[in-house]
């Protein structure tokens, strides 16, 4: 009993291979535009790829591969979805609301009506059931549709961005209640925050431009980030490049020529494979001029921006990051243009396999 | 006081506008026989008249609603080849002289039409009967009720529809439980309209239905007929079919509609 999906969207540029196991919650990160709702509507059957297939247990989803195409519609699949926006029904009471999928799959009114007061009491919104969800607030009203989606009994849970809608006093109730319900159950959700993806995900998977370009266990994934973008989410600098004796031979990019990183080598590096190193904001100094003397690293830089990050300052140049005291900032008088090297210790530098 | 941005001339023209409206109506009740009024519109030939103006109009008030929202749904949900010129055939009925469209009836369902020669054999005849003055209404009204809805649909959008069908309803489900159910509003003033459209039919009832008493005379044909012999009774009877429109679109613009989509999906 898994679920496994293979899907390409040569429209929105999608190519994805995903399997889930029985009772596993995964977490997809990834830009904007990535292409991660797209895989939750081509699992839901609310988009059709061009090529493909999947399986939820049993259950051909779809298979678009070879002679017999078959394609199962959505309200068969089992998969319920759960969406930035609650979209409860507004004729709708809550109660029916949440009825509304076992009415669907053929329950007499009140069973269905039974099964839909045991998921309020479930999702603690039970004192809500006689009113029409434009009387909700919006944390209530995505609780409500945590538990029309439950009600469902689906075989797959597909969430996207669901705290995303919410205000900061809302967002940490419900992700108290997710944590609680998926606990169990086989489900994708769709985040743009470290914390849901720590405390609701077994495992995360990155997905960039279409494509899947990291996966793992969650605490591995921010702990040891091989793609940008975990990276950022993670706090810490990366570059990608080729693992050497004692360091990194990084590749050229738009902001950085090639050089070489010094840095602490993982167990697992191989010199001459592709490898990342990383390294703190916080272990990065700023210079006017280039610092000579090893073994510290220096980058030639020009800065693209200054923010406040707690009581320090982020400056970040493109990909890369500092965090420097307010006076130190002064002092140097950083500003967005200024071309300065970003100076880091081989200590603090981690090499490790990508 | 609110600023409305509005200027001054425009309140000018505005008023010319009602006027416009208004005067003709105030004419005419000036002109009603209010002695006589009441023997006038209760007369046998009146009653029969307004009697099956209001079955026929509400036959193919049902009729269009029937034909209409599939006809909406098909404009507003997926695009496919051809749609722009479908909603223009769909609309025609809105420019188009009713007498033509009579005329064009009269060719389809009439003895020797394309469709009436086959239901003669069958034994059905169409045109000059009460089923005609149906079709002639339903033939001018259904646009009103297409325009309206379409427009309701498109506004709700279909992500309610895509939750329902994740949730295990079928597309049949789907159509009874969200899509007419959200979009109600519009639905209702559609029908309200296409009802009182059917009311003031005349020309394709005329060309293609005829005036028979008790059979295709709805009350705009009386009044025309009336006015010939009688002009107290089709100032009466016209009275009588203004006051059916207005408690008609009363009671269907009695408040503004309000989008039917809660705050949170607004916010």
């Amino acid at each position: 009993m898994s679920f496994h999906i293979d899907a390409t969207v040569r429209a929105r540029n999608l190519d994805v291979s995903l399997s889930l196991g029985q009772a596993e919650t995964v977490a997809i990160l990834g830009p904007n535009g990535a292409g991660k709702s797209t895989l939750l509507s081509v699992a839901a059957g609310l988009v059709r790829p061009d090529a493909g297939s999947a399986r939820l247990g049993d259950q051909v989803l779809f298979n678009l591969d070879g002679g017999s195409r078959v394609w199962t519609p959505p309200h068969l699949r089992g998969t319920a979805l759960l969406a930035q926006e609650p979209l409860l029904f507004p004729h709708l009471s809550v109660l029916d609301n949440v009825a509304f999928g076992p009415r669907s799959a053929g329950a007499s009114r009140a069973e269905s009506r039974e099964t839909a007061r045991h998921w309020l009491a479930e999702v603690d919104v039970m004192e809500f059931s006689g009113r029409k969800p434009g009387q909700l607030s919006g944390g209530q009203a995505q609780r409500v549709a945590v538990a029309r989606a439950l009600a469902a009994s689906p075989e797959l849970l597909l969430l996207d961005e669901p705290m995303s809608a919410l205000d900061i006093h809302a967002a940490p109730h419900l992700r108290r209640l997710l944590k609680r319900v998926l606990s169990g159950r086989r489900a994708l959700i769709i985040t743009h925050d470290v914390l849901d993806a720590l405390m609701l995900a077994d495992r995360v998977i990155v997905m960039d431009k279409g494509r899947i370009v990291e996966e793992g266990a969650t605490r591995e994934v921010f702990r040891r980030p091989r793609s940008q973008f975990a990276a950022g989410l993670a706090g810490v600098n990366l570059m990608a490049g080729t693992v050497t004796e004692d360091g990194l031979r990084t590749f050229a990019n738009a902001e950085l020529p090639s050089l070489h990183v010094a840095g602490h080598l993982d167990d697992e590096a191989e010199p001459g494979e592709p490898g990342v190193a990383a390294f703190p904001p916080s272990a990065v100094s700023i210079f006017l001029d280039a610092a000579h003397g090893s073994p510290r690293n220096s980058f030639p830089v020009a800065i693209t921006d200054l923010e406040p990050h707690g009581d320090h300052i982020r400056v970040r140049a493109g990909d890369l990051a500092a965090d420097i005291t307010p006076s130190a900032s002064a002092e140097l008088g950083l500003e967005p243009g200024s071309r300065v090297y970003f100076v880091v210790k081989a200590t603090a530098v981690q090499v490790y396999a990508a | 006081m609110n600023f409305s941005g509005i200027p001054r001339w425009v309140y000018g023209l505005a008023a010319v506008g009602g006027l416009f409206v208004l005067l003709p109506l105030a004419a005419m009740v000036a002109k009603v026989n209010w002695a006589q009024f009441i023997p006038l519109v209760t007369s046998d030939s009146s009653l029969t008249a307004l009697g099956l103006s209001l079955r026929t109009s509400a036959a193919s008030t049902a009729l269009c609603v029937v034909l209409g929202i599939p006809l909406a749904l098909v404009l507003a949900r997926r695009p496919f080849r051809g749609q722009r010129l479908l909603r223009a055939f769909v609309l025609l009925p809105l420019v188009l002289p009713p007498v033509v469209g009579g005329i064009a009836l009269l060719y389809t369902f009439g003895r020797q039409g394309l469709l009436g020669k086959s239901l003669e054999l069958a034994g059905i005849q169409i045109a000059f009967s009460t089923t005609a003055v149906v079709l002639a209404q339903t033939f001018v009204a259904l646009p009103f009720l297409v325009v309206s809805l379409e427009g309701a649909l498109r506004t709700a959008g279909n992500r309610y529809e895509a939750v329902a069908a994740t949730l295990g309803a079928r597309p049949t489900t789907i159509l009874r439980r969200v899509t007419v159910p959200m979009v109600l509003p519009g639905l209702a003033s559609g029908a309200v309209l296409s009802f009182a459209r059917s009311l003031g039919e005349f020309g394709a009832t005329l060309t293609f239905a005829g005036s028979l008493q008790g059979v295709t005379r709805t009350l705009p044909l009386e009044i025309y007929l009336q006015r010939e012999t009688d002009a107290d009774a089709a100032v009466a009877l016209s009275l009588v079919l203004v006051a059916v429109a207005v408690i008609v679109v009363g009671l269907s613009y009695r408040r503004p509609h309000r989008a039917d989509i809660p705050a949170e999906a607004a916010a």
